[in-house]
């Protein structure tokens, strides 16, 4: 047995009375709202930013629910709840997005104060899923497992959102406002495409310290976040991030929606004046109220007290044998797990992307699937990713085997992580309101197209990204190849970009060429990695290829037979 | 009847209970299917959205309301961009949801 109660040891926040009390008071006073819109009462122009900040928007064939996943961990009493509420409230399915949050699709206005209700039952809301306001702190998917790990990004996101939320001076800022949060040597979190990106970090004295970058954000005008801490002490963390987001609410624009983003301001006011006004403000805002107290700190770490791991030997014998003796799960094992830093332990990412399938939904009888299999092999604990897939960190490495079988058997067992079927999509205009084009059609015909698991292995680490809109929300801009539709006259295309990166090398790619058709653009993504796999030397990457040849032997390869 | 070929317009909107698409219908009544949705010339468009906007403020009943063009041909009624062809029919990822899984 891993554990006595499933979940107990799970990496998350547990809500005290004051949490509860304070979750249940708003259900309440939006049960009333609802009432009184459905009244007559309230207009649709007063009632919308209401439930905008209950995380219900009005997509094109419903209400959409969008649930906070705080920092993208769950306890799998957590996610078999929503998985209750995708069947009884929706059409028995979710979709995990790229902030780690759920959204549900097909949600009725009179039926969202229950789904609360039912949401608070677990510990869990729909606050500051929208509106102008901090959004869902996002981190390392591998937080508290991974072998890289310097800090726990967790506590310090679990600090944000107590310090965020319904924070009177950051529920009206000019835009929304995006943080992510790492700890770890290797960047999983995307935090140099945030409005504020947090590296968190020890010093050689050991103590724990931040290196903060502001004003990165993809959408129509992308930036990538500047540097302008190097170091702020832990005790200074709370005071920091409220220097920048009282500058940024100071100064940012409100009279122009493209321009209102923390980026904008940082690119107009430039990077030294901008560090200039938050010092300024820091040094104002330094002093005891501000001060993140050691004991505060030790409190919110307790909650993510690592759980109760066997001492194991760091090598499972009965995994080497399955390996040996079962190239498919080999194959998974290579490309799904990752090395954990409690010995005889490893993390498993369940690929929500089966070849042809639509990225990040899941099934409710898959969330209970993988909720049993959280209690079972990784302490009632799983995570989303910004990936878009969901983590188990703390699988013991002898039963890796067993779990991947599970995962099989319910067709979530694709050994796709980091490849080339591992595609972000955001739902573009199957479900959303704002898409100019389709992004799920093109995600399945292209990870159909790359079906073969060992011709993906073969490609490699290979990010596709693709947004259905300028929005960005699949984050196509930092795609090794990005994918943008667009409307033309009424027909969708799709604009292809290349040399993408979304970690700490960030880098915005470049388009290649003039938009493509749907099925043009299929090939164009098969002509691409064709050239990659001709021009690339023993061991060389995608980006790396494309930086040493540049762009115009792709180019040509896409654009050889028009 | 529209002649065959011809570019018309509708007016839809999102019940305001649930969400649900709906078209205004050529009582004045919201109806679920385009099928059944009326059918106005450029001329009549206009006033017709005025009209369905305040009685659906007045009758708390539907939100985001607007019109959009429909080609009606041999084949019947198509919208003629992608945005109102999914909201009329579902996702086309999924056609065992929406108003196509019923059809």
């Amino acid at each position: 047995m891993n554990h006595i109660a499933p979940g107990a040891h799970a990496g998350i926040y547990r809500y005290d009375s004051i949490d509860r009390q304070f979750v249940g008071e708003r259900v309440e006073q939006f049960r009333k709202q609802v009432a009184r819109r459905l009244s007559g009462e309230l207009t649709e122009e007063e009632f919308k930013p209401l439930r905008l900040m209950n995380g219900l928007y009005l997509q094109l064939h419903a209400y959409m629910l969008r649930i906070a996943v705080p920092y993208g961990v769950l306890t799998s009493r957590q996610l078999r709840k929503l998985a209750e509420i995708g069947r009884r409230y929706d059409k028995g399915y979710g979709h995990f997005t790229t902030r780690q949050n759920l959204q549900f699709n097909w949600i009725r206005l009179e039926d969202t104060p229950d789904i609360l209700a039912e949401l608070a039952e677990v510990d869990m809301h729909a606050l500051q899923t929208s509106g102008n306001c901090v959004r869902n702190v996002t981190t390392d998917q591998f937080v508290g497992a991974a072998r890289d790990e310097v800090v726990d990004g967790r506590v310090y996101a679990e600090i944000l959102r107590q310090w965020t939320t319904l924070h009177p001076e950051f529920t009206y800022l000019p835009r929304k406002f995006k943080i992510a949060i790492s700890g770890a040597d290797h960047d999983r979190a995307a935090v140099r495409i945030h409005d504020v990106g947090v590296l968190a970090k020890r010093n050689e004295a050991g103590e724990t310290g931040f290196a903060f970058y502001v004003g990165g954000g993809l959408g129509r005008s992308p930036f990538v976040a500047k540097p302008v801490r190097e170091w702020v002490a832990e005790e200074d963390f709370v005071a920091y991030l409220e220097a920048i987001l009282r500058v940024y609410n100071q100064y940012g624009r409100r009279d122009n929606i493209y321009k209102a983003r923390i980026k904008i301001l940082v690119h107009e006011l430039g990077l030294e004046r901008f560090t200039r006004e938050v010092e300024e403000e820091f040094a104002r805002l330094r002093g005891p109220k501000y001060r993140l107290a050691p004991e505060i700190v030790a409190e919110i770490r307790r909650h993510f007290a690592p759980p109760p791991f066997e001492e194991l030997p760091p090598a499972s014998e009965a995994l080497e044998r399955a390996r040996a003796a079962n190239p498919a799960f080999a194959r998974w094992v290579e490309v799904n797990v990752a090395e954990h830093r409690a010995p005889g332990y490893a993390i498993a990412t369940i690929s929500l992307k089966p070849a042809g399938g639509i990225p990040g939904d899941a099934t409710s009888e898959q969330m209970e699937l993988v909720a049993g299999l959280a209690d079972r092999y990784s302490f009632g604990e799983l995570r989303v990713s910004h990936a878009q897939n969901l983590v188990l960190a703390h699988v013991k490495q002898d039963d890796l085997f067993d779990l991947w079988q599970a995962l099989e058997t319910a067709g979530l067992g694709t050994a796709n992580a980091g490849l080339i079927g591992d595609i972000i999509a955001c739902p573009g205009l199957d479900y959303c309101a704002l898409a100019n084009a389709r992004s799920i059609p093109l995600a399945q015909a292209i990870s159909a197209r790359f079906a073969d698991p060992e011709r993906q292995r073969a490609i490699g680490e290979m990010g596709i990204k693709i947004s259905g809109c300028i929005n960005a929300c699949g984050h196509h801009h930092v795609g090794h190849i990005g994918i943008l539709g667009v409307d033309k006259k009424g027909t969708e295309f799709y604009q292809i970009t290349v040399g993408g990166d979304p970690t700490l090398t960030t880098a915005i790619g470049d388009i290649l060429g003039p938009s493509l058709t749907e099925a043009e653009t299929v090939d164009a993504i098969e002509a691409i990695v064709n050239t990659y796999l001709a021009r690339r030397t023993e061991g060389e990457r995608f980006l790396d290829t494309l930086k040493r040849i540049g762009h115009t032997p792709f180019k040509e390869s896409v654009y050889a037979a028009a | 009847m529209p002649k065959q070929d011809e570019t018309l317009k509708a007016i839809t909107a999102n019940r305001l209970r649930d969400g649900t698409v709906v078209f205004l219908g050529p009582d004045g009544r919201w109806v679920e299917a385009l099928d059944e949705a009326a059918l106005f010339d450029e001329a009549a468009a206009e006033p017709a959205l005025a009209a369905a906007k305040a009685k659906a403020e007045r009758e708390q009943f539907g939100v985001d309301i607007y019109a959009f063009d429909v080609a009606v041909g041999a084949d019947g009624r198509l919208p003629v961009k992608m945005r109102e062809r999914i909201r009329a029919l579902g996702p086309t990822v999924r056609t065992d949801l929406g108003k196509q899984a019923a059809a």
